[in-house]
């Protein structure tokens, strides 16, 4: 479990990144930070792996407050995947999927051996085991980036806006992978990104922010939804203009059609399952 | 043009090469003294300037005193450094013994500014998301520098080294004027003697001993470019076009294939 | 004329310097600086002036640009002396003509800029070529309207480089029976006179300050935006991780 405790940040130049803010993050769930830029978020992440300090307040995580811990000790136990993915060019698919147990002193061929196995687990086909991080699509590099987050099993996962930038459809695509990865593993995920739509379909609970790192709002996807707390909250979501409200209407073909407030179809009825 | 071909004559007779010509020949014991007056220089300059340079790219601080002192050095008139070093240290040491004191001194010194920048440049050049993502799973600084860090810099490194080389191989002709030895002899020799043979050749001599040394260092340089540093060819996955000019640029101290930090000599 | 003494040196800086030989040489040393900085000027002007319109077309078409960089990059591995020396039997000229020592450092400005301005254009948005010349602009009002405003900050500082370089190097000329500082510096290396050589140093250094301002003043008159975009230049740095 993560909780933070009053937690602030000020920046050198007096501006203030997240003020005052606490939350507990439950483990093995799917925690979702969304707002949009400068509110705080990816400040907010980097606090529990230390990469930035609070000005004040406490990060705990089991109860351990982590300033108290080694950060680099701290940082091998926990999982981080960013945007850019930060691999390291100059190595090899598996020895970047490596990299944290051979820290750890696990020993090169085992290391290897389990970064095959992860290029599974990721969806990944094992031919890539010998390439260069250049020489795969965005997607595939993303997927890399959370194998080497799990290689040494962390019971934390953070990612910082992990599918901003890979296009659309594979953003979905990896979406859904983030969720088969949570069925399988139940790791404690803290995940970051502007756009609700993600948040909705993989978070367990979803944050929204204001800038300041102000709380809008905690909740699941269906509490959000169902009772937005406020115009900024609506807003954020789109229930202002219509497009989460939607209504069902009869198509071609026998087929259900549902439609938002405008008339514009987002789906169609399934069957119950 | 038929100075060219004499003394394209007199590079290649071997009496040139004997062992018994007289001093300041025979040409492969210049050639040989010259390159060892550049490898120690350059090599103390290295043990001084580039974990300097490594540690101010690391960290960021210092980074306006690097850009400074190698603007500064790049006006510094190079004779006038080794003769006033000449005058400094032959006041303390023996006469015999003064000239190559006061030569390596001041080709330490003139190699240092290019191998600094090239340390600074190269590990400023590394990608600072790649950092980041190493300094977040764990890595300490010191294992941040050696395994990403310097991997990547390595061609920045080398060829800060290779200009500060060609430097100090150019400075040590000057400094067979305070008689250093080295290749430089055999031009001041032949400026003696009045043998326009023997200017010209040692001219395109030691023209010749700098291309090829430079020739070396660029094939290295190149050995050493690893994927992902900044200095690879960019990659056409994914259409992802690299801009061929570093952020650095602003200071063109810190160029990307050259860098032009010393005053030439 | 002052012996060195060792005493004085292993200090910082000397109590006994001796200014009285300088007022009583100021006219050769004035006579040498001047000499010294028009030397300079000649090499960094000419140099300036042929490598923009080569650079310029360097960038254009991208096979010259290999070679005329690789023709740079050799030229300025010459050793200078050497090129010097070599420079009458080329030109003809007889060994003490200063016009060696124009052509040589000519050649060096030339090398370094080459490259420095090829880069500066290859730096130029190309969003903002394209835009011009879809508002109509002709070739020669896009170069000196778009393209070379904005390689101008990155020419400025190229330039800077060369003006440094040149000063220094001409001191070496003196070898070759040249009248600039390095004069001072044979000169007081024969006496023994080491006040004559740091004279001689601080005199080139002045002649660098000046050029180094004159250059950067021109540049502000020119391009009043330059200041902000050395500062865009800088980039984004992840502060906060910076090793925490």
């Amino acid at each position: 479990m993560i909780e933070f405790q009053s937690v602030t940040k000020r920046f050198p130049d007096g501006t203030y990144a997240v003020e005052d803010f606490s939350l507990v993050v439950p483990s093995r769930k799917v925690t979702v930070f969304v707002g949009s830029s400068g509110a705080g978020k990816t400040t907010l992440l980097r606090m529990i792996n230390r990469m930035v300090n609070p000005t004040s307040g406490k990060v705990l995580i089991d109860g351990e407050d982590v300033a108290t811990l080694n950060p680099v000790l701290l940082r091998r136990k926990i999982g981080y995947v960013l945007q850019a993915t930060g691999l390291l060019p100059h190595r090899r698919i598996t020895d970047n999927i490596a990299s944290v147990p051979r820290l750890n002193g696990v020993p090169k061929k085992k290391a290897l051996q389990d970064a095959l196995t992860l290029l599974d687990t990721v969806g990944l086909d094992q031919s890539l085991a010998d390439r260069y991080p250049d020489q795969l699509s965005g997607g595939q590099q993303q997927r890399v980036g959370v194998a080497r987050a799990l290689a040494s099993n962390p019971n934390i996962l953070l990612m910082d806006e992990p599918f901003g930038a890979v296009d659309p459809i594979v953003r979905l695509e990896l979406q859904e992978e983030v969720n088969r990865l949570q069925r399988e593993l139940h790791k404690t995920m803290v995940f970051v990104t502007h756009n609700i739509d993600e948040a909705f379909a993989i978070a367990d609970q979803v944050v929204i922010l204001r800038s300041g790192g102000v709380v809008a709002q905690v909740g699941t996807p269906a509490e959000i939804l169902s009772n937005p707390a406020d115009d900024f909250v609506s807003t954020f979501i789109g229930a202002d203009k219509g497009k989460r409200t939607l209504h069902l209407k009869p198509g071609k073909n026998d087929v259900t059609l549902i439609v938002d407030d405008e008339g514009r179809p987002a789906g169609i009825l399934g069957d119950k399952k | 043009m038929e100075f060219f071909i004499a003394a394209f004559q007199w590079l290649t007779d071997p009496a040139n090469y004997a062992t018994d010509s007289g001093s300041p020949l025979p040409i492969q014991d210049r050639v040989s003294e010259h390159l060892w007056y550049t490898f120690i220089s350059v090599l103390i300059a290295t043990l001084m300037a580039l974990p300097l340079g490594l540690y101010i790219g690391h960290t960021g601080r210092g980074r306006q005193f690097v850009i400074g002192f190698t603007g500064a050095m790049r006006a510094l008139p190079t004779l006038g450094l080794l003769m006033a070093l000449f005058l400094i240290v032959g006041a303390t040491v023996p006469f015999t013994q003064a000239a190559f004191v006061a030569s390596i001194i001041a080709l330490v010194i003139l190699a240092i500014p290019s191998i600094l920048a090239g340390g600074y440049a190269g590990v400023e050049s590394v990608d600072p998301q790649t950092v980041d993502s190493g300094r977040a799973m764990g890595m300490t600084e010191m294992q941040i520098l050696l395994r990403i860090e310097i991997p990547l810099s390595l061609p920045l490194i080398i060829a800060g080294i290779r200009a500060a080389t060609v430097q100090v191989i150019a400075t040590a002709v000057i400094a067979s004027y305070i008689s250093l030895g080295g290749l430089g002899t055999i031009i001041a020799s032949g400026i003696g003697l009045n043998d326009n043979e023997r200017i010209l050749g040692g001219a395109i001599l030691v023209t010749a001993v700098a291309l090829v040394v430079d020739g070396f260092l660029a094939i290295l340089q190149r050995l050493v470019t690893r994927r992902g540093s900044s200095q690879a060819k960019p990659t056409t996955r994914n259409g992802r076009r690299r801009t061929p000019v570093p952020s650095a640029l602003a200071e063109p101290a810190v160029k990307e294939r050259k860098i032009h930090v010393h005053s030439k000599s | 004329m002052m012996k060195a003494d060792p005493r004085e040196f292993s200090g910082i800086k000397n109590e006994k310097f001796e200014m009285s030989w300088l007022f009583e040489n100021f006219e050769l040393v004035a006579e040498l600086t001047l000499n010294h900085a028009l030397l300079s000027f000649f090499p960094i002007f000419l140099g300036f002036a042929v490598s923009v319109p080569l650079g310029w077309v360097a960038n254009r078409w991208l096979p010259l640009r290999s070679w005329i960089i690789a023709g740079g990059s050799i030229l300025y591995t010459i050793p200078s002396l050497p090129l010097f020396v070599i420079m009458p039997y080329l030109l003809g000229t007889r060994i003490t003509d200063e016009i060696n020592i124009i052509v040589a450092l000519t050649i060096y400005a030339l090398a370094i800029l080459l490259r420095t301005v090829a880069d500066a254009f290859a730096a130029v948005p190309t969003d903002a070529i394209e835009a011009s010349r879809a508002i109509g602009y002709s070739s020669w009002n896009r170069f000196w309207k778009v393209e070379f405003p904005l390689a101008g900050p990155v020419l400025l500082a190229g330039l800077r480089v060369v003006s440094a370089s040149t000063i220094a190097l001409v001191s070496v000329g003196a070898i070759i029976g040249s009248a600039n500082l390095g004069y001072l510096f044979t000169n007081g290396k024969q006496r023994d006179f080491l006040e004559e050589i740091l004279i001689g140093i601080g005199a080139s250094f002045l002649i660098a300050i000046v050029f180094d301002i004159v250059i950067v003043l021109v540049g502000r008159l020119l391009m009043p935006w330059s200041r902000r975009s050395a500062v865009v230049a800088q980039g984004p740095k992840l502060s906060a991780s910076r090793a925490a």
